[in-house]
């Protein structure tokens, strides 16, 4: 029979995020990893610009504040003067694959050791559901009305791929959170890349597919299809790089 | 024990789609932010597979193991 305790790190008051959002559902399993591994005083989570920033407020804890896009590059300099620490950026795609993509590229192929939570809802939540280099082709934003045309703005950008070319990452991994087994899954490599940063073994890096109901001007339900039927198909969960299979559990 | 924290709720039905057993309810009262909640119909069917509590974003249901009645 299993057991279920809403994690301490988180207020206990309600979050910030719009009804359904996986903002909040990917910051609960955060949270419960850090809890079960006992770090909520050890850890420090690095805020960047987006529906991410909402955290400040709700997660109890240390919180670092990042410029748009510059998440990676404060987690450098925290983590490389405090390495005890457990240290995760957690960004949306606008600021990790637009404003943000030297700072999350150089410190992956630096391999700095901690751990970036990539948050994909293919759209900027927050400014009011603009496209974003991961809006899928086809899809409907304030700025392509009539759906994304890649004769004009390319390709949907895949991060998960793109990270494991790169030498230095140690575990590179994509999950999607519109069902219970892709929260668990997800939950899971979490707490598989923390237990790597904690042993010093390098770049850790966990996409996290989700929705933004509001600005894809669908009902909670409706994301979960939508996600399945689309999301899902381009950006395909799994482990795409695994440094140390054997040797981490 | 399942107990759904009706403050937390935001009324987003995932629990509901997921629990395995149907025995989850979108309910007619709202709570003090506005949010429609859920509540459970035949609680004696619930195998505790916390998948509802899993997939809750806000964390509002909790599920503790069944004390028994009799020692
Ligand atoms: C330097 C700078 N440029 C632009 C903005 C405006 N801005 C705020 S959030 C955001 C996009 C966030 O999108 P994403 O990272 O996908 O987060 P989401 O809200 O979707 O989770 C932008 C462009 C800003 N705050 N700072
Ligand atoms: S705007 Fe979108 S991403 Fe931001 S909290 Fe609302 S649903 Fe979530
Ligand atoms: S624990 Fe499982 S059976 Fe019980 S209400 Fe939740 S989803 Fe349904
Ligand atoms: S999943 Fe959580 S927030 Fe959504 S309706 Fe159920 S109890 Fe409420
Ligand atoms: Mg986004």
């Amino acid at each position: 029979m299993a057991e279920y305790k809403r994690p301490e790190s988180l207020k206990k008051t309600p979050s910030g995020f719009c009804p359904g959002c996986m903002h909040s559902l990917a910051t609960k399993l955060i949270a419960e990893v850090i809890g079960e591994m006992g770090q909520v005083d050890n850890c420090v989570h690095i805020v960047p610009v987006g529906c991410s920033t909402l955290n400040l407020a709700y997660w109890q804890g240390d919180v670092l504040g990042a410029a748009h896009g510059r998440a990676p590059a404060v987690a450098t300099g925290f983590k490389r003067s405090n390495p005890e620490r457990l240290v995760f950026a957690y960004q949306g795609d606008g600021d990790l694959a637009a404003i943000g993509l030297a700072e999350i590229m150089g410190a992956a192929n630096r391999g700095e050791n901690f751990t970036v939570i990539f948050f994909n809802n293919q759209t900027y939540g927050m400014t009011g559901g603009q496209m974003a280099p991961t809006t899928l082709i086809g899809q409907k934003t304030t700025t392509t009305r009539y759906g994304r045309d890649p004769e004009t703005t390319g390709y949907p950008m895949k991060m998960c791929e793109l990270i494991s070319t790169l030498e230095a990452p140690a575990f590179v991994a994509r999950y999607a959170l519109n069902t219970p087994k892709g929260c668990r899954d997800a939950k899971k490599a979490i707490r598989k890349a923390f237990d790597i940063q904690m042993a010093g073994k390098g770049f850790t890096f966990i996409e996290l597919l989700g929705n933004c109901p509001t600005n894809w001007g669908l009902s909670p339900l409706q994301t979960l299809d939508y996600m399945e039927s689309n999301t899902i198909p381009y950006f395909v969960p799994g482990v795409y790089k695994d440094k140390y299979k054997d040797e981490v559990k | 024990m399942l107990n759904i924290n009706t403050s937390l709720c935001k009324g987003c039905s995932y629990c509901i789609k997921f629990c395995p057993k149907k025995i989850l309810e979108m309910g007619t009262e709202r709570n003090n932010h506005g949010h429609f909640f859920p509540h459970i119909t035949d609680e004696a069917s619930c195998i505790a597979c916390a998948m509802c509590a899993t997939i809750c974003p806000e964390g509002a249901i909790e599920i503790t193991k069944e004390e028994t009645n009799n020692g």
